[in-house]
């Protein structure tokens, strides 16, 4: 079974469109949306919703005002500002616990907090696992790393030969959670310049992690000398620019209607991203 | 004034909006602008900032002395991140997983602990075009970017306008970059996907209790759901940029939108009176 994970760095250069896709093409796989803060997969895919979970994860720090004495021993200890008026703000508490373990008067507990929501759920493509992190909380690696072992398990009960995920943007945590030990990762990007700068940070943390990645250039015909250098970047470092996808308003008239880009429509775009799923196949067997 | 600007989605030109803004009030105001987005800092990209100074951000993370450890585990049973392990005779810790808590060199018996800084990125500032710059860059391979944050915003100067701007999402790196502002802007566009971050979007602002109102960018392309949305709910649609090949060719060469199409600062000086309107009313009204 092989895990194909799809990065950008850089927000919406359309890596959602092309999981869409993938899961409309490829057979015998389970779908994962690794981007658990801001989930869009489940637009495409309509998904009915089979299994719905608790994410538990995570603890903030509540005080007794009655045992409370007053002695700021906690403010001053707690390396996230998080303590004033001997009152905790649950934004800034990372849940270490340490005012709770030195706390003189054992005023201080610890709860755990319900950080989200994740859900396996059929479509009309397949199972997909995806999740909710709640709003504003902490700990959206450890989802990501739950998103990922449920789609695991279910490849591996199933038989399955898949696992393609649609990841996050950036290169922190959530970005590593998905990325540790995947088989590929495919990096989509855009001739801007801050699409070239992000790429090359996330081909970086590929890299980091000892990952192979290839490189995906979306809207390619929107700056032709961005475009070529990109692709030089890519020869320099030996890294295979898998395809090139014109712009196209069908991407975004599918996304309207709700399915993918290859449901939609039979023209380049959708071409395009027919034969870079045939040539990602094909590297994952060789 | 601290104006944060962020948008749930990716892509919809949270750089494009914080850039422009930034110029077109350098004139009126002292400007800083902070890009608080650490992992893919675009910003400086645009603003081309002569960087007169850089600053290495670091977590204070564990350091054993073995002769003192007497292996009694103390340490991995007060870690909340399982950033420390004792394996029989064998302390193992783990800088990257370490949030800098301190509780396990507090907390040790044997006072064998003691900590260590741990680079995660750096921050770097300078002067661009007439605006006080500054921004985060996390390592490479790095997860934490709330600690790179909180030293990027360790620079602001209140007697400033000063604009950050975040990444996308809505987890704890957004959390860190926008709260305490004075006003958010959310950045998004009308289609499917941009509506259902904005909506995330939305849910933070109001959760960090920040007044908001939304750029509508690529207005034309898409559906009319995000305008229904935003009428519904009552948020204010503080300004509209359309869907234009032209702005989206300055924007691929790294040319700020009021720089390659000057007409549009107008409507950032604009944009900067509405919030202002807001914030002011606010203050006169602060139960509101």
């Amino acid at each position: 079974m092989k895990e194909v994970l799809i990065l950008s760095g850089k927000g919406g250069t359309g890596k959602t469109s092309i999981v869409g896709s993938f899961a409309a093409i490829a057979k015998n796989k389970v779908m994962a949306d690794c981007d658990v803060d801001a989930a869009d997969l489940h637009l495409l895919l309509s998904p009915s919703i089979k299994e719905t979970n608790e994410f538990r994860s995570g603890q903030v720090a509540v005080i007794d005002k009655d045992k409370c004495i007053e002695c700021d021993l906690c403010q001053n200890i707690c390396r996230f500002d998080a303590i004033h008026d001997y009152t905790v703000d649950p934004v800034s508490c990372e849940g270490c616990g340490f005012c709770s373990r030195i706390c003189p008067v054992e005023a201080i507990t610890m709860n755990e907090c319900k950080a989200g929501d994740w859900f396996i759920s059929d479509t009309k493509h397949g199972p997909l696992v995806h999740a909710r992190l709640g709003i504003a909380q902490e700990n959206s690696g450890k989802l990501v790393a739950l998103v990922r072992q449920q789609a695991k398990d279910l490849a591996e009960k199933s038989g399955l030969d898949y696992i393609i995920s649609d990841g996050p943007p950036g290169i922190g945590c959530p970005v590593i959670s998905s990325l540790s030990g995947v088989s590929l990762a495919l990096i989509v990007t855009e001739p801007t310049l801050s699409g070239i700068h992000d790429m090359e940070r996330v081909l970086g943390v590929c890299k980091h992690f000892g990952v192979p990645a290839m490189v995906c250039i979306n809207k390619y015909d929107l700056n032709d000398k961005n475009t070529i250098a990109i692709h030089d970047y890519c020869k320099e470092n030996e890294i295979d620019v898998a395809a090139m996808i014109p712009f196209d308003n069908a991407v975004t008239e599918a996304m309207v209607k709700g399915v993918s880009v290859v449901e939609h429509s039979d023209g380049r775009v959708a071409r395009e991203i027919k034969s870079l799923w045939q040539h990602i196949a094909q590297k994952l067997q060789g | 004034m601290i104006i944060s600007v962020a948008s749930g989605k990716g892509g919809t030109g949270k750089t494009l909006v914080a850039t422009s803004l930034a110029l077109s009030l350098k004139d009126l105001y002292n400007i800083q602008l902070l890009d608080c987005d650490v992992e893919e800092p675009n910003d400086h990209i645009f603003m081309k900032p002569d960087i007169t100074r850089s600053e290495a951000v670091s977590i204070p993370v564990p350091k054993v002395d073995e002769k003192k450890c007497t292996h009694c585990g103390k340490c991995a049973e007060v870690c909340a991140y399982h950033a420390i392990a004792v394996m029989g005779e064998y302390v193992l810790t783990f800088p990257e997983l370490c949030h800098g808590c301190g509780a396990c060199s507090y907390l040790c018996p044997e006072k064998a602990i003691t900590e260590t800084p741990h680079e995660i990125g750096v921050i770097e500032t300078g002067d661009a075009r007439g605006v006080a710059f500054g921004h985060g860059k996390l390592s490479i391979g790095q997860a934490m970017a709330p600690p790179v944050i909180r030293k990027v915003k360790g620079l602001i100067d209140k007697d400033n306008v000063v604009i950050i701007d975040s990444s996308p999402g809505t987890s704890c790196p957004v959390v860190e970059a926008i709260k305490d502002s004075d006003f958010c802007l959310l950045v998004t566009e009308p289609t499917p996907f941009g509506l259902n971050d904005l909506m995330l979007a939305v849910e933070t602002v109001r959760q960090l209790g920040i007044p908001y109102g939304i750029v509508l960018n690529r207005a034309g392309v898409g559906d009319g759901k995000t305008e229904e949305y935003c009428h519904k709910e009552n948020i204010p649609i503080l300004q509209t940029i359309p869907l234009d090949t032209n702005i989206a060719s300055f924007y691929s060469r790294g040319v700020p939108l009021v720089e390659g199409m000057p007409e549009y600062k107008k409507s950032f000086v604009e944009l900067y009176e509405k919030i202002g309107e807001t914030v002011n009313e606010r203050s006169a009204h602060p139960q509101r």
